[in-house]
């Protein structure tokens, strides 16, 4: 493909490269680029991956692996959008998905990037984990396989596989129960829900997950369904309509706020702690939901809510996004996104970071073990939280 | 194995030096009209002392050091014309001190204006330093050091004319403190020697500013502005000068520009207030618009078009994107206030010979000692014939200032040919043996000020 058949061609060098897209909400610094904030030089910019994206079209430059490690640092937080202050704002994060698109067309992804689409597409995860053992996180539990009840609870692949995110998903799984919440999961039968393929240009492979979802959904009545992850929440809200994926999709923490307002969720237990709360991109930014968790939090007896400096719209990735959670591109430095929203968690003398979103999870409990901060600072999901405060903990 | 690759990996670590193609293309570029020259490194540094190992290193091996801060100044000044370091000075980004009482900040060299602008609206919410029209990852070191000037240009003159002190790593090494600083612990005068104007105005030739102290002024609880509109470009400056005899604004500036077509040939007065009361704001109103400009709308010369509570701060611009076309480039000059008609007459004639929407502006300095005024010509990054004419209109304002007695702001090499042109030759004589003083192996950022060697 060459500049004149890209999709962006038009618009592309609209980008002044005047740098708003590198600073929170209350411009407090120029590190709400996660990967800006990681490498400190102009190329991790938002504006730098849209001057490379273009010379690399017009054959100003060529190919590097280096060029497609830039390009896959973007964890689509969506900071670059809600800062970038012209017309164009809206479509930015679609032409640098639309670069890695090429890159996928071409053949020309990071080998991380391909490992993790290959595990998806043969193993419908990214760990390469066999799809047979997705549904192992249940065992034990007293969570059933759906069969037609009021909500399908999409776990997700992080949930599913990853030791860490699969506790909170029982967490959450008990939490439902006892609130007389009518659901069932999918287990081994559930995909992947593709928002991250997506994110990283791989347009056939997500179109292929999100039919097949949709008529996984389909054929099993499915009408509600409510998610362990943002990111599948994202997907199924906004991306599946285009598949005639009709059912409505709540993230778990928009149902425990409408359980606890309607009586149906006791946490008068409590939870004494100062917990501060990490807004998850794809619950915040993609979807404009801040409100839910903390209506959630405040709501238990004994929290005490502090808010980091960036918070809402201005939060600062934790650098999962975009597939990082398994590339791992941003990870190794303590400028790594995850480490400093950690630190900007420890700031606040809050003893909880709590959290909405698995990936979110992994990445900062990791980067609190890299702080050594293990001590000070626990991560704990909302659903865990609201567990201990009704006694499912 | 390029031995100079592997000294600056040493200094800064592996991860902030790159000579990768992506790199070394991203920082040939100026964001307007310049022509790209590749480094041959780019280097983020963290601290002054990685900075003066890599000045050291430079000298042994005669490679081009060029600072680089925001990188908005528009007139190419970091681009490295001669290849060398492109040194990219963001990651020295801590705001050391705030002193309240002394109404003074001393910041690195990275930090930008949106970062102080914040860090005072949340810390220390009575105090506000001059914020200059550039977006905020403009810093407040490289703004000071092509001698910019903000929103409060209008009490307090150029930003430049703020610096109570700098620390600079000089073109051979050593850090050196100017200022209060170089004595006591207190970064709050300038005085007594040297003079930091060494460093102010150089773009960079002369050393790597990593520390500046800028002085804040007291922030009211209303901030706001009024709008004056006239049709007759002469009477700007008698207004300029009324308005000024009041003391009362702080920001004042005029402008006029194409698009929308209906204000075409209007000249606004943007008059920016601060008060701490109602009663204070009230008072300078009446003395502004009713005692002085009260007459102008009485004979129908001019008209009052509002006052607007509230101000951005920062301040966010949206000029890159006029053209749908990604860049604009402008001509900046310090020019006598006396002269706004005929630069607002002639750069109009400039923009409507290269087909390209006029827009003129003239930001006072000081009691009416002087203007910023600015020639802007937006350019398609897509259409190289619009960026040639957005050059030659550039060329032909800058030849403009210096016809009509002013002086070009942060010249590029073109603007700095004519001002050296005709400069007094002692003059240009003093500013040879400064460089060949300061940098004997003349490796700061050549290209720019060349007064020959």
């Amino acid at each position: 493909m060459t500049l004149a058949d890209y999709k962006y061609a038009d618009m592309i060098h609209r980008c002044f490269r005047c740098g708003y897209c590198k600073f929170p909400v209350n411009w407090m610094d120029v590190n709400s680029c996660p990967a800006y904030a990681r490498f400190r030089m102009e190329t991790y910019s938002c504006g730098g991956r849209l001057w490379l994206t273009r010379a690399w079209l017009s054959d100003e430059i060529e190919w590097t692996e280096h060029l497609a490690q830039i390009l896959y640092t973007c964890t689509a937080c969506k900071n670059c959008e809600e800062k970038c202050p012209l017309s164009f704002n809206v479509d930015i994060l679609n032409m640098i998905v639309a670069a890695k698109a090429e890159m996928v067309e071409r053949g020309l992804v990071p080998s991380a990037v391909k490992e993790f689409l290959e595990n998806i597409e043969r193993h419908g995860n990214p760990y390469g984990t066999a799809r047979a053992r997705r549904g192992e996180w249940t065992e034990g539990s007293e969570i059933e396989q759906y069969q037609g009840q009021e909500f399908l609870y999409y776990v997700g692949c992080v949930g599913s596989y990853d030791t860490r995110a699969q506790e909170t998903a029982r967490t959450l799984g008990r939490v439902l129960t006892r609130s007389g919440v009518s659901f069932g999961v999918l287990g081994s039968e559930e995909n992947c829900d593709g928002n991250e393929v997506n994110t990283l240009g791989e347009e056939a492979l997500f179109e292929m997950l999100a039919e097949d979802n949709v008529r996984k959904f389909k054929e099993l009545g499915v009408t509600r369904v409510v998610a362990l992850s943002p990111h599948s929440y994202n997907a199924m809200k906004n991306e599946y309509p285009r598949f005639d994926g009709t059912f409505t999709s709540f993230h778990y923490t928009q149902l425990l706020r409408d359980l606890i307002i309607g009586e149906k969720l006791d946490v008068s237990g409590g939870f004494s702690a100062s917990v501060t709360y990490h807004d998850p991109c794809f619950l915040g930014r993609w979807n404009g939901e801040y409100e839910a968790p903390r209506r959630v939090l405040r709501s238990i007896p004994g929290v005490e809510l502090v808010e980091m400096e960036k918070n809402r719209a201005g939060a600062l990735c934790c650098g999962g996004g975009g597939g990082n959670f398994y590339t791992d591109f941003l990870g190794g430095s303590e400028s790594s996104p995850a480490r400093t929203r950690v630190r900007e968690a420890s700031a606040t003398g809050a003893s909880v970071l709590a959290v909405a979103c698995p990936n979110c999870m992994t990445m900062l409990e990791d980067a609190v073990k890299a702080e050594g901060l293990e001590d000070s600072l626990a991560v704990k999901d909302v659903a865990e939280i609201v567990a201990a405060a009704c006694g499912t903990a | 194995m390029d031995s100079i690759y592997d000294s600056l990996v040493e200094i800064v670590g592996s991860e902030h030096v790159s000579t990768q193609p992506e790199e070394l293309y991203i920082y040939s570029f100026d964001l307007g009209t310049t022509e790209p020259h590749r480094p041959d490194y780019a280097v983020a540094p963290r601290t002054t002392g990685e900075i003066q190992q890599i000045v050291r290193l430079a000298n042994r091996e005669k490679v081009p050091v060029v600072p680089l801060g925001g990188g908005l100044s528009l007139a190419g000044l970091a681009v490295p014309l001669k290849g060398g370091i492109a040194l990219d000075l963001k990651r020295m980004d801590t705001i050391i001190e705030v002193n309240e009482r002394a109404r003074y900040a001393v910041v690195e060299c990275g930090v930008s204006q949106g970062q102080l602008t914040s860090y005072l609206e949340r810390r220390h919410p009575r105090l506000m330093h001059s914020e200059p029209g550039a977006p905020p990852q403009a810093t407040i070191a490289g703004n000071v050091a092509i001698h910019g000037q903000g929103d409060l240009a209008q009490p307090y003159g150029f930003n430049s004319d703020m610096v109570n002190g700098l620390e600079v790593v000089l073109p051979t090494g050593e850090v050196c403190r100017f200022g209060s600083c170089s004595i006591s612990p207190y970064w709050y005068t300038q005085h007594p020697l040297p003079d930091v104007g060494l460093f102010l105005g150089w773009a960079g030739t002369t050393g790597i500013i990593t520390r500046v102290s800028i002085k804040l002024f007291p922030c009211k609880e209303i901030l706001g502005a009024g709008q004056f509109v006239v049709e007759d470009e002469e009477l700007i400056p008698e207004l300029v000068h009324r308005i000024t005899h009041t003391e009362m604004a702080h920001d004042l500036v005029a402008f006029s520009q194409a698009i929308p077509p209906f204000s075409s040939g209007l000249h606004h007065l943007t008059i920016s207030l601060s008060a701490d009361s109602e009663k204070e704001l009230d008072f300078k109103m009446e003395l502004i618009f009713d005692d002085t400009l009260g007459e102008y709308i009485r004979r129908g010369d001019g008209g009052f078009l509002g006052f607007t509570r509230g101000q951005q701060r920062p301040q966010v611009s949206k000029t890159s994107d006029w053209r749908k076309g990604g860049g604009f480039e402008y001509v900046g000059s310090i020019m006598p206030v006396e002269t706004y008609p005929e630069c607002y007459r002639r750069g109009r004639e400039i923009s409507e010979r290269h087909d390209i929407p006029y827009t003129v502006l003239g930001r006072v300095i000081g009691m009416s000692h002087a203007m910023m005024f600015s020639w802007t010509y937006a350019f398609n990054r897509a259409d190289p014939e619009t960026v040639r004419q957005a050059r030659e209109a550039l060329h032909e304002s800058d030849d403009l200032v210096l016809e009509l007695g002013g002086t070009i702001w942060k010249p590029g090499v073109y603007g700095q040919k004519l001002v050296m042109e005709r400069m007094d030759p002692n003059t240009l004589n003093l500013m040879k043996k400064v460089k060949q003083l300061l940098d004997p192996n003349g490796i700061m950022n050549p290209g720019n000020w060349e007064v020959g060697r």
